[in-house]
C-alpha cells in the first residue's frame, strides 16, 4: 500500500471538483431564488481554480500512478485536463444568456456540467478498464440528461432518446470488449494488459474480437462512421448551449480514452485497429463531407462537419506513432476551440424565440453586422483548413504525420475530401457576404460575451506566430506518456 | 531595423494598412477609406523601391535574407529572401496595387473601406508569396490570398458572381492541396526540412520526381492557367470587378508561372525535361487554339480574358525550352502582361462603369464621343498584339528567338500569335472604337475624366518605357535567370 496522502495529492482536481458540484447542489436549493447567479459564478470559480489546481499538481518525473495503479497521471492527461476545464469555462460564458432565456437556467444543470466534467477528467487519467468505465458512463450519463435539459422541446426528448439508446449500446459493446480482453490476458490493468498481449500470439481470436468491440465502443462515442448516427439527431435537436458543450471538451476527452485504450493498451496490436481506422476515417471524411453539403440547417451541418473532423483527427493516430498522436492531439484542441467558436456564433445570433439555425438565417449578414460576419466567415474557413488560420495547421500536422509513415494514397484521399468539404463552408461565407438579406432587423448582442468570442475567433488566426508553442506542448505532452 | 527587415516591411504594411481601412468601418466615411488606401499603396511601394535600388545584381544568391524560427516541432521558419525574379515580381505587385485603387476611387460605392481592405491584404499576400523560401510560408501566403480574391469577385461581381467565384476558389484549392502533399513528402525526403534551398538539395528517383512535378504542375498549371484547366479564367475575369480583373491578370496569374521558377524546375530537373514536350505542347495548343478562341468572343472582357491564356502561354513555352533567352523572355513577357492586360481589363472597366455592358455588339463609334480614350485604349492595343516598341514585343520576341534556336517548328508555330493576336485585338477595337456612333447610349457617353486618364497614362509610360529600354528589367534577372538555369541543369538522379 502506498501513501494514501500522495495518492490523494495526485487526484485533487478531481477531488475539488466533485465536492463544489456536491456544495453547489446543495448550495443552490437557498439562493436558487434570490440570487440565481450564485451557481453560475461558483460554476465558473470550480473551473478555474481546477484549472490552477492541474497546474500545481505536476508530478515529478513527468508521470506517476496512484490508487493501485488504476488512476495516472502524466503530460497527456495534465494538458488534456487544463483543455477539458478552460474549455467548459468558456462553454459556459457563452450558455450563460441563452440558458436564462430559454428557462434552464436550474442548479442541476451547472452540477450536471460539472459532473460531465469530472468523469472526463477521469477517463483522462484512467489507467485501469473499470476507471475508463467509470469516467466514461459518468460523463455520457450526466451528457443524457443535459440534452433532455428542455422538457417541452419534442425534438430534444426525441435527441436525448436517442443518444441514451445508442450510448447505451455503444457502453455495452465496450464492455463486452473489455471482458473478452479480461478473459485473454487475466487483467484490467492497461500496463499488465499491454505487457501480456506482447508475449501472445497477435492473431489470437479473442484478443482481436476484444479490441473489434473496443473500437466500435470508442468508435460509438466519438461518432465516426458508420456508428455516427446519433450525431446529427443531438446536434439538431439539443439545446444549443448543449451542443456547445458535446461539441467541444468531450472530443479532447475521447482523445485521452484512445490513447489510454488502443495505443497504450494495445500497442502491441498497433497493426490491426490501425487497419480498423484507416476504414472508420475514410467513410468518416467522406460521409461527413458529402452530407454536410445538402444540409440547410446550420447544426446539422456542422454535425456533419464533425463527423469529418472526427475522420481526419483519426488519421494520425493510426499512423500509430507519436509523431502522429501529438498531430491528432495538437488537430482535436485546435478543432475543439474552432468548434466552440462556430457554435458560440449561432448562440449569439439567436435571442429568445428565435434560433438562428437554419442557414438562410444567415443572409447578408454583412450588410447587418459586418463585425458578426467576419467572425463566422473566419471560423468556417478554419474549419475548412484554409490558412492563414489554425485550421491549415491542424490539417498540415495529421498530413504529415501520414506521410511520414508512407500512407500517401491515404494523405491524398483526405486532400481531396478536404476540397469537397471546403465547398459548403464556402457556401456559408457566401451566404454571409453575397446574398441579400432577408430581414433588416439589427443583430445584438450582449457585450461581454461578444467580446470572448471575437477574442476566440480572432485567437484562431492571431496565435499564428505562436502555433509552433501549442505543437510543443503536445509533443512533450505524447512523450511523456509510458 | 527596418534594413533587416524590409520584406517583412514590406509584407505586411499593406495587410496592417488593409485592417486599418477595413476600421475605418461604414460607407459614411467611404473618403476616409480611400485616402488611406492610397496612403498606404503608396507607402508600400516607397517600400519596395529600396529593395531595387540595393539589390546586388552581380550575384544570383538570395538577398535580403530574413530567417526567424516558427514551428520547431515541424522545423518550420518564416524565413524571406528574394532574387531579381521575385523582385521584378513585387515591384509589379505594388504598383498595380496603387493603380487599382485609383481605378476604383469612384466606381466602388459600396462597401468601399471592405474593397479596398481585400486588395491591400492581398497585396501583402502576394507579396509573401514572392519572397517566401520555405515551402510552407509560401502556402500559407499562397492559400490566404485565395479568401480576399473569393470576396472582391463574389461581392463586387457581375450577376453571374457566385457561380464564377467558387468555381475559382475551389480550381486553385485542388491543386495547392496536392502541392501540399509534394511539399511534405519532400520534406520527410530533405530530412524534416521546408527550406527550398534543402528541397534543391535532395536526391530524387525519376518516378518521385515525375509524381511531385504533376503535383505541383497541378497547382501552378490551373493559376497560370494553362490548357486544359483554364476554364475557371474567364468565368473570374468576366464577374469580377475591374480592379479585380487587373490583378488577377496582372500577378496573381504570374505567381503559377513563379511557382515553376520555384518549384517544378529547381526540384524536379529531370522531370521537368522528360516532360518539357508535354509543357511544350500545351503551351502552343494555348497560344493558338485559344487565340482562335479568344477571336470568336463577343464579350470584351472575355476576349481579354482569353488573350490572357495565350500570353501566359508563351511564358510556359519559354521556361520549359531551357534557353537562357527564353526564359528572360518568358520573365520580361509575365511583366509586360501585367502592364498590358492590367490596362486592357482598366479599359474595359471604364467603358462598362459608363454603358453597363461588355458586349462589343453595344459600342461602335466610341472614337467619336471619347476622342482620348480611344487613343489611349489604341496604344494597348497594339501593346496586346506586341507591336515594336510596346513592352509586348519584347517578352515575344526574346521568347521566339530562344525557342527558335531549341526547335525552329515550335518558333513559327508560336509566331503565328503575332498574326492571330493583332486579329483578335484589332477586331475588337474596331468594332467597339471605330465606325458611326451606333446608338445613343454611345452618343451620350463621355470622355475620360483626369483620373482615369492618370492612370492610363502612367500605363502607358510603363509599356513604353519597357519596350524602348529592358535593360534595366533584363539587367536584374540575368544573374538569377542564370542560376536557375544551373539548377534546372544538374541531374537529380
Amino acid at each position: 500500500m502506498n501513501n494514501i496522502f500522495a495518492d490523494i495529492q495526485l487526484a485533487t482536481p478531481e477531488i475539488f471538483v466533485f465536492s463544489m458540484a456536491c456544495i453547489i447542489l446543495l448550495v443552490d436549493r437557498f439562493t436558487h431564488e434570490r440570487m440565481p447567479k450564485v451557481s453560475f459564478l461558483l460554476t465558473q470559480f470550480t473551473l478555474l481554480a481546477g484549472l490552477f489546481l492541474v497546474f500545481t499538481t505536476v508530478p515529478e518525473g513527468g508521470s506517476a500512478r496512484a490508487f493501485n495503479d488504476m488512476f495516472v497521471l502524466d503530460g497527456m492527461a495534465t494538458l488534456s485536463k487544463q483543455a477539458v476545464l478552460f474549455l467548459t469555462f468558456i462553454v459556459l460564458i457563452y450558455s450563460y444568456s441563452y440558458i436564462t432565456e430559454r428557462k434552464m437556467y436550474r442548479g442541476e444543470y451547472f452540477v450536471l456540467i460539472l459532473n460531465a466534467v469530472l468523469g472526463m477528467m477521469v477517463m483522462i487519467s484512467a489507467s485501469h478498464f473499470l476507471t475508463v468505465y467509470i469516467g466514461l458512463e459518468l460523463l455520457s450519463l450526466s451528457l443524457y440528461t443535459l440534452v433532455a435539459m428542455n422538457r417541452d422541446s419534442d425534438l430534444a426528448t426525441e435527441a436525448a432518446m436517442k443518444y441514451f439508446v445508442l450510448g447505451a449500446l455503444a457502453s455495452g459493446m465496450l464492455l463486452y470488449g473489455m471482458s473478452m480482453i479480461y478473459g485473454a490476458t487475466g487483467s484490467l490493468d492497461i500496463e499488465t494488459i499491454r505487457d501480456a498481449i506482447q508475449g501472445m500470439e497477435s492473431d489470437d481470436v479473442m484478443l482481436i474480437l476484444g479490441l473489434v468491440f473496443i473500437v466500435v465502443g470508442i468508435g460509438f462515442k466519438l461518432g465516426v462512421v458508420p456508428f455516427h448516427m446519433w450525431i446529427p439527431a443531438i446536434y439538431q435537436g439539443a439545446p444549443t448551449s448543449v451542443v456547445l458543450f458535446i461539441g467541444t471538451a468531450p472530443k479532447v476527452a475521447a482523445f485521452a480514452l484512445i490513447m489510454r485504450l488502443l495505443v497504450d493498451g494495445f500497442q502491441g496490436l498497433a497493426v490491426s485497429w490501425s487497419d480498423m481506422l484507416v476504414i472508420i476515417a475514410i467513410l468518416s471524411m467522406a460521409t461527413g463531407n458529402l452530407l454536410a453539403i445538402v444540409q440547410t440547417n446550420l447544426k446539422r451541418m456542422l454535425a456533419f462537419s464533425t463527423i469529418s473532423h472526427m475522420g481526419y483527427f483519426l488519421l494520425g493516430i493510426l499512423s500509430a506513432n507519436p509523431n502522429g498522436y501529438s498531430a491528432s492531439f495538437f488537430y482535436i484542441i485546435i478543432y475543439s476551440f474552432t468548434s466552440l467558436a462556430a457554435f458560440g456564433l449561432i448562440i449569439m445570433m439567436s435571442r429568445a424565440g428565435f434560433e438562428a439555425e437554419e442557414i438562410s438565417d444567415y443572409k447578408g449578414l454583412n450588410k447587418r453586422h459586418p463585425w458578426f460576419a467576419f467572425l463566422v466567415a473566419l471560423v468556417m474557413f478554419s474549419m475548412a483548413g484554409i490558412p492563414p488560420t489554425v485550421g491549415f495547421f491542424a490539417k498540415l500536422s495529421v498530413i504529415q504525420a501520414l506521410i511520414d509513415v508512407e500512407m500517401y494514397w491515404l494523405a491524398v484521399v483526405a486532400v481531396l475530401f478536404a476540397v469537397i468539404g471546403a465547398y459548403y463552408y464556402l457556401r456559408i461565407v457566401k451566404t454571409l457576404y453575397f446574398d441579400k438579406p432577408e430581414t433588416s432587423e439589427p443583430v445584438t448582442a450582449k457585450p461581454g460575451m461578444q467580446f470572448v468570442l471575437s477574442v476566440n475567433v480572432i485567437a484562431l488566426i492571431i496565435i499564428m506566430p505562436w502555433i509552433g508553442v501549442i505543437m510543443d506542448f503536445c509533443r512533450n505532452a505524447i512523450s511523456t506518456m509510458g | 531595423m527596418f534594413e533587416a527587415n524590409q520584406l517583412s516591411l514590406a509584407i505586411w504594411l499593406p495587410i496592417i494598412g488593409g485592417i486599418a481601412v477595413l476600421a475605418t468601418g461604414n460607407d459614411q466615411r467611404a473618403a476616409l477609406a480611400r485616402i488611406v488606401a492610397l496612403v498606404v499603396s503608396i507607402a508600400t511601394l516607397l517600400v519596395t523601391l529600396p529593395l531595387y535600388s540595393g539589390f546586388e545584381k552581380a550575384t544570383g544568391d538570395m538577398q535580403f535574407i530574413e530567417h526567424y524560427q516558427w514551428i520547431p516541432a515541424l522545423n518550420i521558419n518564416y524565413s524571406l529572401a528574394i532574387d531579381g525574379i521575385a523582385l521584378l515580381l513585387i515591384l509589379l505587385t505594388a504598383f498595380t496595387t496603387i493603380i487599382v485603387v485609383i481605378s476604383a476611387w469612384q466606381v466602388i460605392q459600396e462597401k468601399v473601406a471592405q474593397y479596398f481592405a481585400a486588395f491591400l491584404i492581398m497585396e501583402g499576400l502576394m507579396i509573401g508569396v514572392f519572397s517566401a523560401t520555405d515551402a510552407i510560408l509560401f502556402y500559407v501566403f499562397w492559400e490566404a490570398m485565395l479568401i480576399p480574391m473569393f470576396l472582391i469577385i463574389g461581392i463586387w461581381g457581375g450577376p453571374n458572381r457566385i457561380y464564377a467565384t467558387i468555381k475559382f476558389f475551389l480550381y486553385t484549392l485542388l491543386g495547392s492541396l496536392l502541392m501540399l502533399v509534394a511539399l511534405i513528402y519532400l520534406y520527410i525526403k530533405s530530412g524534416n526540412s521546408f527550406a527550398l534551398a534543402d528541397m534543391y538539395a535532395v536526391k530524387l528517383s525519376l518516378t518521385e520526381q515525375i509524381w511531385l512535378f504533376s503535383a505541383f504542375f497541378m497547382a501552378f498549371a490551373v493559376k497560370i492557367p494553362m490548357f486544359p484547366v483554364h476554364t475557371w479564367l474567364p468565368d473570374a475575369h468576366v464577374e469580377a470587378p475591374a480592379g479585380g480583373s487587373v490583378v488577377l491578370a496582372a500577378i496573381m496569374l504570374k505567381m503559377g508561372a513563379y511557382g515553376f521558377i520555384r518549384f517544378n524546375l529547381p526540384i524536379t530537373p529531370d522531370a521537368s525535361h522528360s516532360l518539357s514536350g508535354v509543357i511544350i505542347v500545351l503551351s502552343l495548343i494555348a497560344i493558338v487554339y485559344i487565340s482562335m478562341v479568344a477571336l470568336a468572343q463577343t464579350d470584351m472582357k472575355r476576349l481579354i480574358a482569353y488573350s490572357s491564356i495565350a500570353h501566359m502561354g508563351f511564358v510556359t513555352l519559354g521556361l520549359f525550352v531551357f534557353n537562357k533567352m527564353a526564359v528572360e523572355g518568358a520573365i520580361i513577357q509575365m511583366i509586360s502582361h501585367g502592364f498590358i492586360s492590367g490596362a486592357m481589363f482598366l479599359c474595359v472597366g471604364v467603358l462598362y462603369d459608363r454603358m453597363h455592358t461588355r458586349t462589343m455588339s453595344d459600342y461602335g463609334g466610341v472614337a467619336n464621343t471619347m476622342p482620348k480614350f480611344a487613343a489611349f485604349m489604341m496604344f494597348f492595343a497594339m501593346a496586346n498584339a506586341g507591336l515594336p516598341g510596346t513592352s509586348g514585343f519584347v517578352g515575344e520576341f526574346l521568347v521566339i528567338l530562344g525557342v527558335f534556336q531549341v526547335n525552329p517548328w515550335y518558333a513559327i508555330i508560336a509566331g503565328t500569335t503575332l498574326i492571330l493576336g493583332a486579329a483578335y485585338t484589332l477586331w475588337m477595337y474596331k468594332r467597339v472604337i471605330f465606325g458611326a456612333v451606333s446608338n445613343d447610349n454611345v452618343k451620350a457617353l463621355m470622355d475620360i475624366n483626369n483620373r482615369e486618364g492618370f492612370y492610363l497614362l502612367i500605363l502607358t509610360l510603363s509599356v513604353l518605357l519597357m519596350g524602348l529600354w529592358p535593360a534595366p528589367f533584363l539587367e536584374i534577372i540575368h544573374t538569377s535567370v542564370d542560376k536557375l538555369l544551373t539548377l534546372a541543369a544538374v541531374t537529380k538522379l
